[in-house]
């Protein structure tokens, strides 16, 4: 601990205002997710202490029938909107957590096998990439989506939705990763270590896991914040056009496509505070990510 | 120059050839083929009638020739739903589709080019500093949430304009065009602008980015040493050898903005192909998802394809070079 707060990286961050700020704007919404059933004043997903009468009350204000008072107000179902937006943040940051993992995996592995073994393997994955590449990531987790909902028999579609989701978006984001990782595999290799290491006679697996792989995860560290914050809005993107989570467990994007439906009531709040949540954190990652990647960019110091 | 071409179109053949056989193997793997033309009702012996009609028995690499070879004749089977042929739904909503997503490319072009150039000029200035942080919260909203704020602001809070919908439409043909009435025109901004939005401030960051490295040359000194007014400067000597990479992203971005056109549709429930793309992801009607990704894919490979070759049009230099490495 004492040596990571002396380190270079520490000071740069410290003198860093935005990077300062927009991790502590992260952090505090990480925490409130995390901590989201100490936090909220009700469980959204708990019937029981739901009451419809509490419907559409505006925030800060008495309810006309029950007199509760909800910070953020109510929703449609009388639900409180501030708990509503902790939970929805859980499902969010998951699909967005898994979803990185999943592409950063398959990345890397796919990307050290391409750079390293080369030959038509390596052909074969680049330009498989290559042609994904051209596809935004947004159309081919669609297509995913679509693909794996007729896959699956009708009756397990609803409760695989989250993970289908996972996969999706997963998949339609690992080209960055491979593609970074193949370009310094191919750097690594040449190098003297690696022929000793041939020398000792380690397999070729051993090579790639042990010696190379730590050499190569640099950048992917910078690929990823990225990646997640593309991820964290492709599942609300997804959501918000209804193919994503089920409805009845709403992350940010399904709360926004409900709070839609009212705007044209005057129900504003529906809207406004669950897209100033996801505003806020795809905000705060991308500014994040931007700072770490000047950051660990030896060319730039 | 000829070699180069050739060498370029096979590659577009082959990209999407392999884009076919994705949406060839969506087509006959995930939906079935035969419950969508015979319901479920229907006797074995009725499915293997049809099962040897539809050529489901023949080889794979023979199916996938024919799978082709239909779509080459725009025949993309029927849909799930409604048992339309989807070609028809296609080229029914194709023209709303086109309409937009051209708008908002010539928006975005129009407006990226002339801020891009504006903050270059001015750099540091009040505005345009105002100008390029606004882009980078633009660049963090995501596309629904823009089209849904601009809703919010111009539909339900000003009422000036429509929030769903193309307005009234005229009929040119098999084409459909918004153009031409008032109400269609007012249909067409708060689309196009959500579409659009992101693209300019990419094209933003592009043309100022290569605007203040072509200010930075020699010649350009040399034009201001010479007398030459500003706009002389800016408009003859710096703007033109910043298009070569404006034009490119614009041609690529061309491609997102036909997908992202599927985001805009939802929010605004325009009637165009992305709206049909995304009703079937919801229904899982296959033959539709399968042409939709036929059909994009033409799209990009095309798009590609063109700026590629608008490429050694505009640049010499790129012409040469490829010439001699074409040569040995």
């Amino acid at each position: 601990m004492h040596r990571f707060l002396q380190s270079d990286f520490f000071y740069s961050f410290r003198n860093a205002p935005v990077a300062v700020a927009s991790f502590f704007v992260f952090a505090v919404i990480i925490l409130a997710a995390v901590f989201a059933n100490f936090i909220a004043p009700n469980n959204p997903f708990d019937p029981a202490s739901l009451n419809l009468m509490n419907g559409f009350t505006p925030p800060l204000q008495s309810n006309e029938f029950t007199g509760d008072v909800f910070l953020l107000g109510a929703d449609d179902q009388g639900r409180d909107l501030f708990s509503t937006i902790l939970y929805g943040l859980r499902i969010s940051l998951f699909v967005g957590i898994m979803a990185v993992m999943l592409a950063m995996v398959m990345g890397v592995v796919l990307g050290l096998i391409a750079g390293y073994l080369g030959g038509w393997l390596d052909t074969f994955i680049m330009r498989f990439a290559d042609i994904q590449m051209t596809f935004p990531s947004i159309l081919v987790a669609m297509l995913i989506y679509g693909v794996a909902k007729g896959v699956l028999p009708p009756d397990l579609r609803y409760e695989m939705s989250i993970a289908v989701l996972i996969i999706s978006i997963g998949l339609s984001e690992w080209v960055p990763f491979a593609r970074t990782v193949r370009g310094s595999t191919l750097v690594e290799k040449e190098k003297e270590y690696i022929t000793a290491a041939k020398m000792i006679g380690l397999r070729k697996s051993q090579i790639m896991s042990r010696h190379i792989l730590p050499n190569v995860l640099g950048p992917v560290l910078v690929i990823a914040t990225i990646t997640f914050a593309l991820a964290i809005i492709a599942e609300a993107t997804l959501s918000f056009l209804g193919v994503g989570v089920p409805t009845t467990k709403p992350s940010l994007g399904t709360l926004i496509r409900i709070g839609q439906d009212f705007l044209f009531s005057g129900e504003w709040w529906i809207l406004l505070f669950p897209a100033l949540t996801l505003l806020a954190l795809a905000l705060s990652i991308n500014l994040f990510g931007d700072w770490l990647r000047d950051t660990l960019n030896p060319k730039l110091k | 120059m000829l070699i180069i071409v050739l060498r370029r179109l096979l590659q577009a053949v082959m990209v999407l050839l392999f884009v076919a056989l994705i949406s060839f193997l969506i087509f006959r793997y995930v939906g079935n083929p035969v419950e969508s033309l015979l319901g479920q009702e229907a006797t074995v012996a009725q499915r293997a009638a049809l099962e040897e009609a539809l050529g489901l028995k023949d080889p794979i690499y023979e199916q996938y020739a024919n799978f082709v070879l239909r779509a080459l004749q725009f025949d993309f089977g029927n849909s799930y739903r409604g048992a339309l042929p989807v070609a028809e739904l296609i080229a029914l909503r194709l023209p709303a589709t086109l309409e937009l997503a051209m708008t908002s490319a010539i928006f975005a072009v129009i407006f990226g080019v002339i801020t891009g150039i504006y903050t270059a000029i001015n750099r540091g200035g009040f505005i345009a500093n105002l100008i390029l942080s606004t882009s980078l919260v633009g660049v963090s909203l995501p596309t629904f949430l823009i089209g849904v704020l601009l809703i919010w602001v111009f539909s339900v809070e000003l009422n000036w304009l429509p929030s769903f919908g193309r307005g009234e439409v005229v009929e040119l043909g098999w084409w459909t065009t918004g153009f031409l009435t008032a109400s269609g025109v007012k249909s067409l901004i708060l689309p196009s602008i959500t579409l659009g939005l992101y693209q300019m401030t990419l094209i933003m960051r592009l043309t100022r980015a290569e605007m203040l490295e072509v200010l930075r040359q020699d010649y350009i000194r040399l034009a201001v040493a010479l007398g030459q007014s500003k706009r002389q400067v800016y408009f003859f000597h710096a703007l033109p050898n910043i298009l070569i990479p404006v034009i490119t992203i614009t041609g690529l971005q061309l491609g997102s903005v036909i997908a992202f056109a599927i985001i805009t549709e939802t929010v605004f429930q325009w009637p165009g192909v992305g709206l049909l793309f995304i009703n079937a992801v919801y229904f899982v009607d296959i033959p539709v998802m399968s042409a939709y990704l036929l059909l994009v894919g033409f799209a990009f490979v095309v798009i590609n394809l063109v700026v590629d070759l608008l490429y050694l049009l505009i640049d010499p230099r790129l012409r040469d070079g490829q010439l001699k490495r074409g040569a040995d």
